[in-house]
């Protein structure tokens, strides 16, 4: 007997076509329920549905909107079923992620059906000190990417005597390549909201913020419901006191995910950071003590409570305690949101979780902008914050991006660098200037016109960026590059001195050739061209072809490649 | 009343409002004029270069006015090294427009954005808040021609 069914119509769902489908079903199907979730975490086989019966659930990936799909649903046929990679069950341990996909997202009944609100509960019984005494227990460190210790940030909030204190949750994932906090916002936002609460409660807080970036829409909405579902039932009420969620949406700077910053941006300014001390909680917004915390962070909370600190510090290492997600993403197999516990190493991500092929692999790139790049003889490196500074990279807030062989680590440098020094808020000169500097150098090596000077040279002003940088843009802002150039020095020189990018990347020192042996002359690749840059006997003329790959989609023999280009002066 | 008053009615006038007030007029009339900076200015009670200060910081808010169909070419990390670059390329062949342009028709305009989130599905681009995802150069085209021949509205 089929319960309900399951479409998930997260994001990455939806971009997948889970909207076709959930229509489809909804539409030919009358005597089931069909419902909306949000995000299982495994992307690579999305429209996923899940099939509720009485004893089990059954899985079925990559659904089209189609009678023959449906048919094999309804009647749990295997064809079409989902299997599970099982080297990815094996090693991830779901905590946090545990509802998420599982429920639907703006149900506060179906939360509560499944200990939803409980830690709530039991908090409202405990003192406040208590609270942050069992958040401290736990070893918690925030999510958000520095990983100072949450319990005792709340101690700071929680010590302070003041008329209004302000909890903030940092939704404004803005480093390219994670989302993980989107997905959670958008599957189980109760569990962020009742980790907000019982943050409120602990520390006294009098009004809770909610920073969410305005590209999650779905984000806001859910957002949105859930809040009404609490202040429906008063929720919000702690020990008689009513303390307001307010919902913020930013407005596209990477920068106000920087405290300060977005406390600027909550008070409807310039997203400036400012120098600390003083510290957000001892003056924040407008001036109150303040404390802010990231989606992630207060998602975990409520498994704190509930499970309580010891139990929770069980999972992880020494430092770093608890799981922690990570938005999988680039050449591997298994793309998706994962949730391992801390300490398992970045080869297991990479080959067990995310089932990359092994040798295709030539680094991961973790922490976003503000990261690095670690090459594979460092993957036997657990993840935890400390190893992960070692290695010259950043727990981040969770993107992890898997470079496979065949890509150029000066470009992927050099994309990071473009996106920093667009998003420099420009108070700093170091971080104004000097990232714009590094990114010319860098387009000068791309182009295949740069000097061996202009290694030194990257070195030199990059460690002056670090320093000479207020907040935790500019002073990571260079990472990505400085990590590149230690362990994948022997590509840059590549590029400077042999005027080669073996990836075939740069276009500039880049060749488009047809192989004649396979040509077949149907002519697709000239009609395709779109700046005329093959002529009719097959000869493309490099200085007018802008290396747009269209020919070599479009040959059906595959005999067009990039190959390195001869010239070595280069082209701007 | 003058019209941007009338579309904040219910907005306390608090300065930390502002930014949602932006949203709110670039929502209606799809980017901030020059009029509706000064209006907003008045609105707020401040000076109107403090509300330009606010809307040329953040990337959102948009000074020009904008075609029928925003297409937003992700270039978050996933995005990128699956060929991003690419995606903007092919649509400059194919409508002859690059960052921050509209056509000449209005039909279409084009914007870089950091990360869309569905950094699995990359390279994808978003239009009109849609997602469209594991692009190719012929998929990308056949969704272009889709919205030119008003297939899609």
């Amino acid at each position: 007997m089929i319960k309900r069914i399951k479409v998930g119509t997260a994001s990455c769902g939806v971009a997948a076509g889970a909207e076709e489908v959930f229509n489809y079903f909804k539409e030919n199907v009358k005597d089931i329920e069909i419902v909306r979730v949000g995000c299982i975490g495994h992307c690579y086989a999305e429209p996923i549905v899940e099939v509720e019966t009485e004893n089990e659930s059954v899985f079925y990936s990559r659904v089209k909107a189609n009678d023959e799909y449906l048919k094999a649903i309804l009647s749990l046929d295997n064809k079409f079923r989902h299997q599970f990679p099982e080297s990815r069950k094996q090693k991830e341990c779901i905590k946090v992620t545990r509802l998420s996909g599982r429920i639907i997202p703006t149900s506060i009944d179906e939360y509560m059906e499944n200990e939803g609100y409980e830690a709530l509960k039991k908090a409202l019984r405990l003192k406040p000190e208590e609270i942050v005494e069992e958040v401290k227990r736990s070893g918690l460190r925030g999510r958000g990417g520095a990983g100072f210790p949450t319990g005792l940030k709340w101690s700071f909030l929680a010590a302070k005597d003041s008329p209004e204190k302000i909890m903030i949750c940092n939704g404004d994932e803005g480093d390219p390549g994670a989302f993980m906090d989107r997905s959670l916002m958008e599957s189980v936002p109760h569990q962020i909201l009742e980790g907000m609460l019982i943050g409120a409660y602990a520390t006294g807080a009098t009004k809770l913020f909610i920073y969410v970036r305005a590209e999650y829409p779905l984000a806001i909405k859910h957002l949105k419901e859930a809040i009404k579902q609490i202040e429906e039932r008063e929720l919000n009420v702690l020990n008689g006191r009513k303390v307001p969620i307010i919902i913020k949406e930013g407005a596209g700077a990477f920068v106000c995910g920087e405290e300060t910053a977005m406390i600027h941006s909550l008070e409807g300014g310039r997203g400036n950071p400012r120098y600390r001390p003083p510290f957000p909680t001892d003056r924040g917004y407008k001036g109150y003590p303040t404390a802010i915390n990231n989606v992630e962070t207060f998602a975990n909370i409520p498994i704190v409570i509930r499970e309580g600190g010891d139990s929770f510090a069980r999972i992880g290492t020494e430092n770093s305690k608890g799981t922690k997600l990570f938005a999988l993403a680039g050449d591997l197999k298994y793309t998706g949101l994962i949730e391992i516990p801390m300490g398992i190493t970045i080869g297991q991500i990479v080959y067990e979780v995310g089932g990359a092929e092994p040798g295709s692999v030539k680094a991961v790139q973790i922490g976003g902008p503000s990261g690095g790049c670690i090459p594979e003889e460092h993957f036997d490196a657990p993840v935890d914050y400390d190893s992960l500074n070692k290695l010259g990279a950043i727990m981040g807030s969770g993107g992890l991006i898997v470079i496979g062989k065949d890509r150029c680590m000066v470009e992927t440098a050099r994309y990071f660098l473009d996106f920093t020094a667009r998003e420099s808020c420009g108070k700093c000169t170091f971080c104004r200037i000097g990232t714009k500097r590094m990114l010319e150098v860098l387009e000068r090596i791309t182009h295949g016109l740069g000097t061996e000077e202009d290694i030194a040279f990257l070195e030199d002003l990059g460690e002056k960026v670090k320093k000479g940088s207020l907040c935790g843009l500019g002073q990571t802002a260079p990472n990505p590059v400085l990590s590149t150039l230690r362990y994948f020095r022997d590509e840059y020189v590549n590029h400077v001195v042999n005027k080669k990018c073996d990836a075939l990347v740069c276009n500039a020192l880049v060749d488009i050739y047809i192989d004649r042996e396979k040509c077949i002359e149907c002519g697709l690749c000239i009609r395709t061209c779109p700046v005329g840059a093959i002529s009719e006997d097959y000869v493309i003329d490099s200085e007018v072809c802008t290396r747009c790959n269209s020919c070599i989609e479009v040959c059906p023999k595959k005999a067009i490649s990039r190959i390195a280009r001869e010239n070595k002066s280069g082209q701007s | 009343m003058d019209r941007i008053s009338r579309m904040l009615s219910g907005i306390e006038k608090d300065r930390s409002n502002m930014i949602k007030a932006l949203q709110l007029v670039q929502d209606e009339e799809g980017y901030i004029s020059d009029e509706s900076i000064s209006l907003i200015a008045k609105y707020f009670s401040v000076s109107p270069v403090d509300v330009e200060g606010v809307v040329s910081f953040y990337t959102q808010f948009k000074r020009n006015k904008p075609g029928k169909y925003q297409i937003s070419v992700c270039d978050g990390t996933a995005c990128h090294i699956k060929g991003s670059t690419l995606v903007k390329e092919w649509i400059r062949e194919e409508i002859g427009i690059s960052d921050n342009e509209t056509d000449r028709e209005g039909l279409f305009s084009l914007q870089t954005v950091a990360c869309l989130g569905c950094c699995s599905l990359a390279p994808v681009i978003s239009i009109n808040g849609k997602v469209y995802g594991k692009l190719d150069r012929k998929s990308l085209i056949k969704i272009l021609k889709k919205y030119k021949r008003g297939d899609i509205v």
